[in-house]
């Protein structure tokens, strides 16, 4: 009796992934209370935010794809709306204009975006013929360009590269052309100047102490010169649990949120690296796997965009910490301190597994 | 057929999928075997190095804080400047028992109550690991006391640090301002402007007035150096240092020494004096009366002296130029009278037969003259002259409120007169739209009528009255007024002159501003209302005098008879130009609860355009035996340490 209802409480959740995903959230629990200080309020606010997560998730997991498909172009538009909204009337707080007021609540659209853009282009071309032509890709390009836009202006560089990236893996797996992405990339190489005038001082800057992180010292390159520390002397083994040296006395600057993964390199070492990698990657295959498994265009393209964005954080996250990428404030998914993004990524978990879990019944029906 | 289609362009659809999916895998795989490279090469080809930097000497960054920029006045004399004193200071997390490691401390050097207080104020204010200031401004015996015992305060040091100063104390304190300890405000405006980063070495930030207003060009570019330190936080070696750059100078236009004439000249009346040089909007002097001493705000002010100055009865603390509001009275009317003129009435011959009040039609009221039984036959060049009330409460009435305040706002009645300091306040200039948006009344006659003479509702700052005076100086071409004249590049050496910048113009008729000119020249020749102001004087002056009802700065809850009843006393208000062919000088002076205008205004504005347009020295306080530093003798203000350059010969006596 128990033990049927068991069977059907988690009929829809991917016993696979969500072993990867609970193992990795534990490990992130254990950064975490080192990370700040050893604080259990810390801890027990992410256990909550963990539960609020995996709560979505279960939730979402349980939505049958068809109905995702239907309410994709609806969130979409919300989406931009909200975004506009932003633009217009939003709060204002460290430079940035990215949460609207609601009255009873404050949101951040720009994350709702993470889970809608790929939703709706991958709806755009669920309606198109098996191979999608050229005009196809431009209307696509364009869904894509409105929103991550927006998102630039406010301006979220972090967020905005990875809503494009997503949107661009949805680009590439619906059949995007080789020539075309070749000249896309000339192009890119050749507006790089272009887009390089649009960016903030602040944005620039950053990309300028990527490249030579002595130049501010005091400032944004104190990041990445304590985080490369940190990793640099954790060595093999690292230091221990509880023992960084680097993160227990302060020299690690937003070591619960973006630079999480210095304490753990610190901490548990090349060892502990590498560890972390393959679990990502165990996710990252389980993923690619649902998305080869799906039946329609609409949940392979949107499975595979699911789980590439997922990479995309995290290789950005980690390339960041360990100072080949720039600072553009990302946190490393399933371990950095955090809500929002800890919601909108299980939200996408929770469609990987809807996906997976009803494909079933679509066959026999 | 068609099913078989569809199935095949399904299968190759699926395999292009597949295919793609497999791309991007196996970018998946490269990007993360470039992070298992970088982690190999950090963790174990670097490994060596970055466990000396982590484990046994680690890297510190020290800002090296710039130099504050110095401000001068425009002859070059030094109002604001930095030294290096020697303090004592603590690091509370490294000190057990902080109150007996105080009290050992005291035996060596002098620790007094006030240094105590504002020790426990600054280490509420900070972390626990920043040191703080126990003792400022050791001597050199002091330092050197310490020194020999330092090994029995762990965590107690001598630090050099740089203290802003202000060798003129409270002269100009309200031009120049003050700096203090940076707080979490203005942390806050910092994080929003970018620059968090270039204050990581500096504990104070311009907080008032010059200071405040020109804080980027004064800070300079904070400095760092790489150190690396051992495990007791100790620098051992410096790894790479890139110094700071100083702060840039500023030259104000304001003279010092009239600034001290002036402010000698209120005596311990309270009030503003604004003098602008009319062609430029340079402002020669900013007084504001009673002052204070910036130096006292510069490391935390003590509870004593804060509590002095704060609860003072005469608000030393408020900038009484910019934020000072006060009906302008009769010196409103030059300006009313203009309003008229180039609207075409009461021009020449036109006069009135003054019998000593005013009646709207239809109404038995009477709008009384200052002078009982009025003064006659009175045209608009005499109604200047003798401040007639009855000729303007008629010419405000004819021209109406929209018209007159339509014109006056053209020379910055209510509106602020963007002189380059913060925390100017716009003043008052009433229309029926503000009555109904304020009161949901609507407007009276009755009211334009006052408005004529600058009474009711009219509230004018310091300020303005000096800029509007200005104005009609520079024949209607508004110069937007300024402090600081000159900034001085510290690196490159090279100045920029700030241009003199044209707000607006008003184009005014040439004869009507000869009537007004002439009216106000006569307002010092005998038989006008400031009649001694201009006695001997050498040059001419166009003025105009003013009285004002008490309204304004709030009064103290205590009662106190003889206060209280000095205070009821109305303001004394003054303006004028000089010379009054070719303005050089344009000023308002404002003595709360000074009485006449002509008797208690007017003699500070004659001494302060005798030194800037003769460099006349006052005469008249002069004690008979202190001819060699006459000045300082006479200021109490004056710090007697610094006596004042360059004072010119006694001479130009008529």
């Amino acid at each position: 009796m128990l033990n049927k209802l068991a069977q059907r409480f988690f009929k829809h959740i991917d016993s696979f992934l969500i072993s990867c995903l609970l193992f990795t959230l534990l490990v992130g629990l254990f950064v975490l209370y080192s990370a700040s200080g050893q604080s259990f309020g810390r801890v027990s606010a992410q256990v909550i935010n963990i539960s609020v997560a995996l709560s979505t998730m279960w939730i979402v997991a349980n939505i049958q794809p068809q109905l995702l498909e239907r309410i994709a172009v609806p969130i979409y538009v919300l989406g931009v709306l909200l975004l506009i909204g932003v633009a217009l009337f939003g709060d204002i707080s460290h430079g940035a204009r990215r949460w609207l007021n609601l009255g009873f609540t404050k949101i951040q659209p720009s994350e709702i975006m993470r889970i809608a853009l790929p939703m709706m282009l991958a709806w755009f071309f669920s309606k198109r013929e098996a191979s999608p032509r050229i005009r196809d890709f431009i209307i696509a390009a364009l869904l894509l360009a409105v929103p991550v836009a927006f998102i630039m202006k406010q301006p979220d560089l972090g967020t905005g590269l990875l809503v494009t990236a997503s949107g661009f893996y949805i680009l590439f797996l619906a059949g995007l052309s080789w020539k075309f992405l070749l000249g896309g990339a000339v192009a890119i190489g050749a507006l790089t100047p272009v887009f390089w005038s649009m960016l903030h001082d602040y944005q620039r800057r950053r990309i300028e102490i990527l490249i030579d992180p002595t130049q501010d010292p005091l400032g944004a390159g104190y990041h990445t010169i304590q985080a490369t520390i940190a990793l640099g002397s954790g060595g093999v083994t690292g230091k221990g649990w509880l023992n960084g040296t680097q993160s227990q006395l302060d020299f690690l600057p937003e070591r619960t949120t973006d630079f999480i993964f210095a304490v753990f390199g610190e901490e548990f070492g090349l060892i502990g690296n590498i560890i972390l990698l393959i679990l990502f990657s165990l996710i990252i295959v389980r993923g690619l796997v649902i998305a080869g498994q799906a039946q329609t265009t609409f949940s392979r393209l949107l499975a595979g965009s699911i789980t590439l964005t997922f990479f995309t954080y995290g290789f950005v996250n980690i390339g960041m910490v360990s100072g080949i990428l720039p600072v553009v404030g990302v946190p490393l998914p399933l371990i950095s301190y955090g809500g929002t993004s800890m919601v909108s990524l299980f939200i996408g978990f929770g469609i990987l597994m809807s996906i997976q879990t009803h494909k079933k019944l679509v066959a026999s029906g | 057929m068609a099913y078989s289609n569809e199935l095949k362009n399904h299968q190759n659809e699926l395999h292009h999928f597949r295919l793609r999916l497999t791309v991007l895998g196996f970018l998946v795989l490269i990007a993360f075997s470039i992070l298992a490279f970088r982690f190999y090469f950090l963790q174990i080809n670097r490994y060596d190095y970055y466990q000396t930097l982590a484990e046994n000497n680690r890297i510190s960054i020290v800002p090296i804080a710039p130099n504050r920029g110095l401000i001068t006045d425009r002859n070059g004399v030094i109002l604001a400047h930095n030294f290096f004193v020697y303090t004592l200071e603590i690091t509370p997390s490294k000190i057990a028992d902080l109150e007996s490691t105080i009290a050992e401390l005291a035996q060596l050097v002098e620790i007094n109550s006030v240094d105590l207080k504002r020790f426990k104020k600054l280490k509420a204010q900070s972390h626990s690991f920043e040191s703080v200031p126990i003792r400022t401004h050791l001597n050199e015996v002091e330092a050197a006391k310490f020194a020999v015992n330092r090994y029995r305060f762990p965590g107690v040091e001598i630090k050099s640090r740089l203290f802003r100063h202000y060798p003129h104390g409270k002269m100009g304190a309200h031009m120049v301002g003050y700096i203090g300890r940076i707080n979490d405000k203005d942390l806050i405006k910092l994080a929003e402007n970018d620059v968090l980063s270039n204050y990581k070495g500096s504990d104070h930030i311009g907080k008032s007035g010059i200071e405040q207003s020109y804080e980027a060009e004064l800070h300079g570019t904070t400095g760092f150096q790489q150190v690396e330190i051992d495990a007791d936080g100790k620098a051992v070696r410096v790894l790479s240092s890139t110094a700071p750059v100083s702060g840039n100078n500023l030259v104000l236009s304001a003279d010092i020494k009239l600034q001290e004439i002036a402010e000698t000249a209120f005596g311990d009346r309270r009030g503003a004096l604004v003098a602008i040089k009319p062609g430029t909007g340079e402002v020669l002097a900013f007084v504001s009366m009673p002052t204070f001493d910036p130096n006292l705000f510069v490391d935390g002010i003590d509870v004593e002296n804060w509590k002095l100055l704060n609860e003072s009865l005469d608000k030393p603390l408020i900038n009484r130029p910019l934020r000072g509001i006060y009906p302008p009275g009769s010196t409103f009317k030059p300006f009313t009278a203009l309003a008229g003129l180039e609207a075409g009435k009461r021009q020449p011959p036109f006069s009135i037969s003054d019998a000593g009040y005013f009646m709207l039609p239809n109404s038995s009221h009477r709008y009384r003259d200052w002078k009982p039984g009025g003064h006659g036959n009175v045209d608009m060049r005499r109604a200047i002259t003798i401040s007639c009330d009855t000729f303007f409460y008629g010419l405000a009435i004819e021209l109406g409120i929209e018209k007159l305040t339509d014109f006056v706002r053209h020379f910055g009645f209510g509106q602020k007169s963007g002189i380059d300091i913060a925390g100017e306040v716009g003043g008052l200039l009433p229309t029926p739209e503000w009555k109904q948006r304020r009161f949901k009344q609507p407007w009276y006659k009755g009211e334009t009528v006052i408005v004529g003479i600058g009474q009711g509702y009219t509230l004018a700052t310091p300020m303005q009255l000096a800029q509007a005076t200005a104005i009609l100086a520079n024949k209607g071409v508004a110069m937007r007024p300024h402090l600081v004249s000159g900034i001085t590049n510290s690196k490159t050496g090279i100045s920029k002159v700030s241009t003199t910048f044209v707000n607006n113009t008003i184009s005014l008729k040439d004869k009507n501003l000869e009537i007004v000119n002439l009216g106000m020249i006569d307002v010092t020749l005998p038989g006008g209302t400031a009649a001694s102001v201009g006695a001997n004087a050498g040059y001419s002056i166009a003025a105009k005098t003013g009285t004002a009802q008490v309204i304004g700065i709030k009064q103290n809850e205590k009662y106190n008879e003889r206060l209280v009843n000095e205070r009821h006393r109305d303001h004394a208000l003054f303006i004028a130009y000089a010379p009054a062919e070719n303005p050089e000088i344009a000023l308002a002076v404002i003595v709360e609860n000074g009485g006449h205008g002509g008797s208690a205004a007017g003699p500070i504005a004659r001494k302060v355009m005798d030194y800037y347009l003769l460099g006349k020295l006052p005469a008249v306080d002069l004690p008979k035996d202190a001819k060699a530093t006459p000045l300082a003798a006479d200021n109490a203000n004056a710090n007697p340490n610094q006596p004042i350059e360059n004072a010119p010969e006694e001479e130009h006596y008529d």
